[in-house]
């Protein structure tokens, strides 16, 4: 039987083992269709879904520089040669793009010749009855009263008030044929639609990510409550464009982070996780607009002209007054520190060239202070229950002017002298013990960080997405059958008819499509003896 | 009902399901070890073409009637009603956890887990609707319970609100629809495996019949029909449950797709099954290869459920520990 239903070999290539030919013409055609084989697609899938796992393992540039720069640390040798081969970013390494384009060459090069094929079988009429009907693996005999002409006229009727696609015949008499009417059938055909439209649509959700990719950005950057944002390339901490995208040219919104609330979870379980966050802002499509309010939570993105404004992440900002030795304030401002752990121990630096001498804090601030006898100052709640700083300080040269770039989270004290170390809860003031200056901690704001994202591509991913599963639906649950009704005068009176079905798709059942067309004949006249064939 | 008593019944419809599991697991096993002495495969229902007496009768067959229960096939319904029983329980217990959460049971690996669990009980008995699948419960039920003891052992979480992350709609959609094709695809790797073991032991016996606890379920072939529909309706739900995660991803994190681990072994498991639906008509990759690909499919879908969340840094980790 399998091999009856099996005729779908008769679209998309065969799979034969040949030889490559001689000749350059006869080797680009034979490497073309092994290129659109069956085979190849399927080893190309498998080597896809391969290709994609150590990305999953190693850390990976796009979401994780400094675990990257960790982990090469860490592993002086294996490192770089992983990295050369793009292992820290696979997903946009040369090789996972042949890996995908050559499955994507392959998908064009099987699916227009199926296409091709496929139009011309919906146009054509279903195929005549085979000679020995009865031979099919689902097949009925019997006899009806009436004659030939009505009986088939009412199969014919039947068949296409039930959308199937109907011709019908008569079986020629030359070459041992029986000269019997016949009405065959087909329907399903949108099985084979299906499939092509899923694997088309496979196409452009690629198309529709590559837009994406080359017409949108993506930027990062961390906001202090009561200070702004515009969207112009030099606020931003990390920004990335795709190659059609000119970065001075961004749409010119604007906001400022008024209030920044969170809750955590203070029950016995998951005490500590976060419960809330919520970022409200005003902002303005145009610098010249008038602010206008609205909350920005996880899961709540705010739209402004065309981008999309996201609560990424959040943190505590310390502010700090400081005296240099002189006795004048040489800095007045919250410092975003960044957590280092669930419980927002944060760390954070701050650099006051202009001062005399010229002065560098390393910070650690605790929202839930607590002094760990192993772990030294640590936090115990992300919650700001009893805030404090610990500050370390440092004078001399903080190395900005060598010109090498700096990170604004890293002090440099290769050339600078410890003065001392202290803990500060907020209102103390630490005099500094050489009569450097004066450190003030004030108290502390909120920081959140936003991602912001443009990407012209997704609603065309999305739409593409919705094709391709439809398409794939058609594909796996429609049956594509035949049936035949043949029928010719009985010996004893009536007419004697044969009905068989044969499907096209694996272990389809067509019981009840045979089911219907027998009850439908017999129910047309008074039941007649049956024929025992 | 008090909140703690609401958690206690919870976790007491939990336990009351691995024991109730536990003792269909040992029936179903009675009914293999009892078995042992028949040759053939029990009749299976399956609509055929009939002819009775002067009409055409197109019917189910009837079980054929009178015939005496075998010890082995008590057993094996005995091991079917249990399956329902703690379906039942398992539903309740899921339920209460919500009830007392006040929100969707789906906030951490232990609330994901038990309902997982119940997927796969719901997935076998609808698909016992209507058809015989005796033989099946074994191999349904100790995953079942494996992947219960695994959640009040290792992943127990009190109940706790949801991280912001997880509050959206699209939460509910996506993970309902990755419950019932964990459920679906942890059957299809079962009927895949026994019909790797069926053909094994049908290419021993030569063309003669299955002899052992083997006789007792269905050919390779029937095997691999079975295997087939199942990812034919679990691949297209696997699809909308990427597509719903994509979705959801892009509202909490301003990206469809990132890369991140969970979404990289979500996208393996795809392009595993997708392999598998290409498998089937391929020369040379029926049969045994295409079983093994579905095996390797669920084991994508099994490292992407425990291995991710729990050992792999990644946004998604919300383990719950
Ligand atoms: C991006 C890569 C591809 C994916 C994800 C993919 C996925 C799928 C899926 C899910 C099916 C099952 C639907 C069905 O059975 O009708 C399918 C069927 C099919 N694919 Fe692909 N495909 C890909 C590439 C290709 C290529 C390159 C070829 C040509 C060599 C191809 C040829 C076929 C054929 C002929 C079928 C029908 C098989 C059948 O009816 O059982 N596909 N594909």
């Amino acid at each position: 039987m399998s091999n009856l239903t099996d005729d779908r070999r008769d679209v998309g290539p065969v799979d034969e083992p040949a030889l490559p030919p001689l000749g350059s013409v006869g080797l680009l055609r034979w490497m073309w269709r092994q290129l659109t084989s069956m085979r190849t697609a399927l080893i190309l899938l498998f080597l896809l879904a391969l290709a994609s796992i150590p990305g999953s393992v190693l850390p990976q540039r796009g979401t994780n520089p400094l675990r990257v720069d960790q982990w090469l640390a860490d592993n002086p040798t294996s490192g770089p040669v992983l990295d050369r081969f793009g292992f820290f970013d696979v997903y946009s390494s040369p090789w996972f793009a042949a890996v995908y384009l050559l499955l994507f060459i392959s998908l064009i090069g099987c699916v227009l010749p199926r296409t091709r094929l496929h139009w011309r079988a919906i146009k054509a009429p279903p195929p005549p009855a085979p000679r020995r009907l009865m031979r099919l693996p689902m097949a009925e005999e019997f006899v009806v009263p009436g004659d030939v002409d009505d009986v088939l006229a009412s199969a014919r009727d039947d068949l296409a008030s039930r959308r199937w696609r109907v011709r019908a015949g008569e079986s020629p008499t030359a070459n041992g044929g029986d000269g019997s009417c016949w009405v065959a059938a087909e329907k399903g055909y949108s099985r084979e639609t299906g499939n092509l439209v899923f694997h088309l649509a496979l196409i452009l959700v690629l198309v529709a990510v590559a837009v994406g990719g080359l017409f949108g950005w993506k930027g990062n950057v961390i906001v202090r409550e009561g200070s702004g944002f515009s969207n112009t390339l030099t606020q931003y901490d990390a920004w990335g464009g795709g190659r059609f995208v000119s970065p001075d040219a961004l749409a010119p919104f604007s906001f400022t982070l008024d209030t920044f609330t969170v809750d955590f979870e203070r029950g016995e379980a998951q005490r500590g996780a976060p419960r809330l966050f919520q970022a409200d802002v005003t902002y303005r499509a145009q610098p010249t607009d008038a602010g206008e309010p609205a909350t920005i939570q996880v899961n709540e993105p705010l739209s402004v002209d065309g981008a999309k404004v996201f609560l990424v992440g959040h943190g505590y900002a310390p502010h700090f007054v400081v005296r240099d030795s002189t006795g004048s304030v040489v800095f007045d401002d919250t410092v975003v520190f960044l957590p280092q752990d669930g419980n927002f121990t944060s760390s954070g630096v701050v650099k006051i060239p202009d001062a005399s001498p010229a002065l560098g804090l390393n910070g650690l601030f605790l929202p839930t202070a607590t002094l760990d006898d192993v772990l030294g100052p640590i936090s115990t709640f992300p919650g700001p229950d009893y805030p404090a700083v610990f500050l370390s300080a440092f004078k001399g040269d903080l190395g900005l002017d060598a010109g090498t770039p700096q990170s604004v989270y890293r002090l440099d004290t290769t050339s600078m002298e410890k003065i001392g170390l202290e803990s500060l809860l907020p209102g103390e003031t630490w005099t500094l013990p050489d009569g450097s200056g004066q450190v003030e901690f004030t108290g502390f704001q909120r920081w959140a960080s936003f991602q912001i994202a443009y990407d012209p591509g997704k609603e065309l991913t999305l739409a593409a997405a919705a094709v391709a599963l439809g398409g794939l639906m058609l594909s796996l649950f429609v049956r594509r059958r035949r049936i035949w009704v043949k029928a010719v005068p009985s010996a004893g009176g009536g007419t004697l008819v044969q009905v068989a079905g044969l499907a096209r798709s694996e272990a389809a059942d067509l019981s009840d499509d045979i089911r219907a067309m027998v009850t439908h004949l017999e129910s047309n006249g008074p039941a007649a003896e049956r024929n025992p064939g | 009902m008090t909140s703690i008593e609401l958690a206690q019944a919870s976790n007491a419809a939990v336990y009351a399901t691995m024991i109730v599991l536990s003792i269909a697991m040992v029936s179903f096993a009675v009914s293999f070890a009892l078995g042992r002495r028949r040759t053939a495969a029990l009749p299976q229902r399956v609509d055929v073409l009939q002819s009775a007496g002067s009409t055409v009768v197109i019917d189910r067959p009837e079980p054929p009637a009178e015939v005496p229960l075998e010890p082995g096939r008590r057993a094996a319904n005995i091991g079917m009603s249990l399956t329902w029983l703690a379906f039942f329980t398992l539903l309740l217990g899921v339920v209460l956890r919500g009830i007392w959460a006040g929100r969707v049971p789906w906030g951490n690996m232990y609330e994901f887990s038990i309902t997982a669990a119940l997927g796969i009980l719901g997935v076998f008995l609808a698909m016992s609707i209507g058809r015989d699948l005796r033989w099946l419960g074994l191999f349904v039920v100790i995953p079942a319970l494996l992947t219960l003891g695994m959640a009040v052992t290792v992943l127990y979480t009190e109940a706790a609100q949801l991280v912001p992350a997880l509050k959206s709609y699209w939460l509910v959609i996506h993970v309902s629809a990755a419950i019932i094709c964990a459920g679906a695809f942890t059957l299809a790797a079962a009927t895949a495996g026994l019909s790797l073991v069926r053909s094994r032991l049908e290419r021993k016996a030569g063309g003669a019949d299955v002899t052992g606890w083997a006789a007792r379920v269905p050919s390779s072939e029937k095997l691999q029909t079975m295997t087939n529909r199942t990812i034919a309706f679990t691949f297209p739900l696997w699809t909308f449950a990427v597509v719903a995660g994509a979705i959801w991803a892009e509202n909490a994190w301003g990206r469809y797709w990132g890369w991140d681990p969970k979404e990289t072994w979500a996208f393996i498991t795809w392009v595993v099954f997708a392999a598998y639906l290409h498998a089937r008509s391929t020369a040379g990759w029926r049969g045994d290869r295409a079983s093994w690909i579905v095996i390797a499919g669920w084991a994508a879908f099994i490292i992407n459920y425990f291995g991710v969340n729990i050992f792999v840094n990644s946004l998604h980790s919300y383990a719950g520990t």
